[in-house]
């Protein structure tokens, strides 16, 4: 991919879409680049899908929105369906493997994806909790564009306080980012 | 409390609606529950107008199959008055939050008391503004943490808990109902709410209900914190029973421990 | 003297909001009102956290009647101070502010628009703009800045300060939601080490000496018996204010000394703006991009000269004209044709406004 890098993430309240945003914006930031996050919020958001907009660029950012992402990331039903506005033709979309019948019903097989078993492994192999940083090394991978020590550097701002508190938070992190990343290599690709 | 084999919606609220869009643990649901049951069993459906606000009340705005009014905040007391006033055979009921009654309406709460505007005023008292994601409000409780007392309420600059109820029970014309309830007890809730509703239909003055909200996601609180919050930690500085009824006129001593030094 | 906050240069990356509150406390502002709304509480809750630490104070008021008037409280008392509001909150704050442009007084004041009218969205707009410049019943002397990045939050927030207190009309920042909640880099700084000295402020109450024999008391009035008395007055506010225009003015051109297609656009759209000029040019389309950054008083002599060999003009605005209607006042008498992109509470994509200036 190349120098610059759209990135649309929807999920659920409490998936913790939002800290892959700014985890990633603030890793492309301290690489260098340009980066802008920002969030969707409205009034009625309490119980909605919680959006947010990524870019990475080596150019100045024009306008914080897109129209069409490069990386749509949908990681709930409702999720899918409210991110659909962002994908393009060109649009790779990556999406937990439990949304898969959805994914095809909405898009069919045309459409350039990744389905990567996040859900599971988080809740069988690791916590429930580091899904997020699961996606978060898949789209690493994928996007190819920052290096991981910035990502972690990143990861530990946002979490180092935790880690600080049990150390085991931070294995368990790293373990599910080395999952994301690996997952992003190896995902199917349909 | 009765123990219901199936929660059972009010007749009144909008079945399409529901689940409605308030956060899990919420107090304004059970509010709302509260207040349909009363309104189904005064049997009211057709002269109703709800008001809602602009704080968490204004995600009410099709919660019920009533005619209904979002208004702005604190503007809703005004906007019910002015229609009653043209329309007096409808309803009003008007329904806010803590910093839409006692701050930004509260010239608006101050003067529709003292006129006595014969109109039903239920507010949720959360002890913040929820909707803009827990701010201190006039009634956040000594000492507690929101986004902008980040370090505790410093009633020393900033005052005490604001007291809606004794205020208006204090400068009430005769005629008014003055309550407090809490989500805590729903039965004793839905009985205020009722005599309220009851007292605009006789048509002997204004009735305010302030009603002891939970706001879990701006509390931070969990399920038994939250209750915890409610029943031990504003209960102290906001008794709960009844201030004004019509009836005789008696006032009933509740115990005022809010406004001890 | 109250604490110094930044030390050198800081690169951070942050919210809008957050830049918003360093800046105010980088300028020295000693105390901040406000009642909380969507999308500028976040300028409080920063402020509320980091004030005690630099011993400035805060209060949060009743409602934004009560903000507007307390800033007002706080400017009479001497003090360099502010306030944030957004929407309907502005509309409330416009009794304030026209006390404060009747009586020269330099409140500063952070607008985060959002979408109107009423409570419509609590998130993004640039239908402000008409409210914010004449939103009292006067002739809205106001000076409007319009900052389009976090640079410029941080700037023309330490600005603002200073041109209110240098010429004594109320001054607002003109953000918006997006500005406000969207995460960026910014280069925080001390104003005194960029060289930039902070207007003094001086308490125009409570002055030394026995009012009545030891000096004349401040009588500060706002009432007037007389039109003449009145007229005289505004017409000293007036010729003040027109005479500060060219010193206050700013705007910015980009790729204009051979423009024949001008796009005009403020704030955050002037960045898609930008990028879209940047495409139309490598399509062979020759355009440029005149940003306003002072909305009040408007840069009208910049504008008249530099649309200069332009052939067609193109408003860009995140609302139904208000922008559109400045610029043609600006360019009264001149007959180039004018076209708007118009989206009121929406945002705009650089991609939208190639493809509207393509189509024409
Ligand atoms: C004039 C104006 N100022 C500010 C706001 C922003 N605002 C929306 S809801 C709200 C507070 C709500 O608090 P409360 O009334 O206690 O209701 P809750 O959300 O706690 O139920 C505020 C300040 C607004 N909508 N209008
Ligand atoms: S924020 Fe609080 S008051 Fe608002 S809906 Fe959620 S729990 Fe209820
Ligand atoms: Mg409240």
């Amino acid at each position: 991919m190349g120098v610059s890098l759209k990135i649309a993430l929807a999920g659920e309240g409490g998936q913790g879409v939002q800290s892959v945003a700014e985890i990633i914006s603030e890793a492309a930031y301290t690489a260098g680049y340009q980066a802008l996050y920002i969030p969707n919020f409205g009034v009625e958001q309490r119980g909605g899908v919680s959006l947010a907009f990524v870019q990475i660029s080596r150019e100045q950012i024009g306008a914080p929105k897109f129209m069409l992402a490069d990386v749509v990331v949908a990681l709930s039903h409702r999720a899918v369906d409210r991110s659909r506005q962002y994908v393009g033709p060109e649009t790779l979309l990556i999406y937990d493997e439990s949304l898969r019948d959805e994914v095809r019903s909405l898009y069919g097989t045309e459409q350039k994806q990744l389905a990567i078993p996040a859900l599971v492994v988080a809740q069988q192999e690791m916590h429930p909790r580091v899904f997020n940083v699961i996606i978060l090394g898949v789209l690493m991978q994928v996007a190819d564009l920052l290096e991981r020590s910035h990502v972690e550097r990143a990861l530990e701002r946002r979490l180092g306080h935790k880690f600080a508190q049990d150390p085991s938070l931070r294995e368990l992190n790293y373990r599910a980012l080395e999952r994301g990343y690996q997952m992003g290599k190896g995902g199917v690709a349909v | 409390m009765a123990i219901e084999a199936q929660p059972q919606m009010p007749r009144v609220w909008r079945a399409e609606t529901k689940p409605h869009k308030f956060c899990p643990g919420c107090g304004h649901g059970i509010i709302l529950k509260a207040l349909g049951e009363a309104i189904d069993a005064l049997n009211i459906q057709q002269r109703a107008v709800f008001g809602c606000d602009i704080g968490c009340s204004l995600l009410a705005w099709d919660f019920f199959n009533l005619d209904t009014i979002q208004t702005h905040h604190g503007r809703t007391t005004p906007v019910l008055v002015g229609l009653k006033r043209a329309r007096p055979e409808l309803l009003a009921i008007c329904y806010m939050g803590d910093g839409g009654a006692y701050a930004i309406g509260a010239q608006h709460l101050v003067s529709s008391v003292s006129r006595n505007d014969p109109v039903t005023i239920i507010v949720a008292n959360n002890t913040q503004y929820a909707m803009t994601g827990g701010q201190m409000a006039p009634t956040t409780l000594p000492g507690q943490k929101t986004e902008t007392s980040p370090y505790g309420r410093d009633v020393e600059l900033t005052g005490r808990p604001m007291l809606g109820p004794e205020l208006v029970a204090t400068i009430a014309p005769s005629g008014a109902y003055v309550a407090r309830g809490t989500v805590a007890n729903v039965v004793q809730l839905k009985n205020f709410i009722q005599k309220g509703l009851s007292n605009q239909l006789k048509g002997r003055g204004i009735s305010f209900i302030e009603v002891l909200s939970a706001c879990p996601t701006n509390w931070h609180t969990n399920a038994a914190e939250t209750w915890h919050f409610i029943e031990k930690e504003m209960s102290k500085f906001f008794p709960v029973g009844e201030l004004r009824t019509p009836d005789g006129e008696q006032r009933q001593e509740v115990e005022h421990r809010g406004r001890q030094p | 003297m109250v604490t110094k906050p930044i030390k050198g240069e800081q690169r951070s990356f942050m919210t809008g909001n957050e830049v918003i509150a360093w800046a105010a406390l980088a300028a020295g502002c000693e105390f901040m009102y406000g009642y909380p709304i969507t999308p500028q509480n976040e300028i409080m809750h920063y402020w509320t956290r980091l004030a005690p630490k630099y011993e400035r104070g805060f209060l949060q008021t009743e409602d934004e009647i009560s903000a507007g008037f307390t800033t007002i409280g706080g400017v009479l008392a001497g003090k360099r101070v502010f306030t944030a509001t957004a929407g309907p909150g502005n509309v409330l704050m416009q009794e304030a502010m026209a006390m404060a442009e009747m009586m020269r007084l330099p409140t500063v004041v952070v607008v985060t628009q959002r979408g109107g009218p009423s409570t419509a969205t609590v998130i993004y707009s640039q239908q402000e703009l008409n409210l914010t410049s004449f939103g009292g019943n006067g002739e809205g002397l106001r000076i409007v800045y319009s900052p389009a990045s976090h640079d410029d939050l941080f700037s023309y927030t330490i600005k603002a300060f200073n041109s209110a207190w240098k010429y004594r009309f109320p001054t607002f920042v003109l953000g918006d939601g997006y500005q406000s909640k969207m995460r960026a880099p910014v280069t925080l700084y001390d104003p005194e080490e960029r060289g930039l000295t902070m207007e003094p402020c001086y308490p125009m109450v409570g002055l030394p000496g026995l009012p009545g024999e030891e000096r004349e008391p401040a009588h500060l009035r706002n009432t007037y018996n007389l039109e003449e008395e009145l007229f005289a007055i505004l017409s000293d506010s007036i010729k003040d204010y027109e005479s500060m225009t060219p010193e206050v003015v700013e705007w910015e051109a980009t790729a204009i000394d051979d423009a024949e297609l001008l796009i005009i656009a403020h704030g955050i759209v002037s960045r898609a703006a930008r990028a879209a000029v940047q495409v139309l040019r490598e399509e062979g389309l020759k355009a440029g991009l005149f940003r306003p950054i002072t909305l009040r008083p408007f840069p009208v002599a910049e504008l008249r000269r530099l649309t200069g060999q332009a052939r067609r003009l193109i408003v860009v605005e995140s609302a139904y004209g208000q922008l559109e209607k400045m610029v043609k006042t600006a360019l009264y008498g001149l007959k180039i044709p004018l076209r708007s992109y118009l989206r009121p509470g929406m945002g705009i994509t650089p991609e939208e406004i190639v493809q509207f200036a393509k189509e024409l």
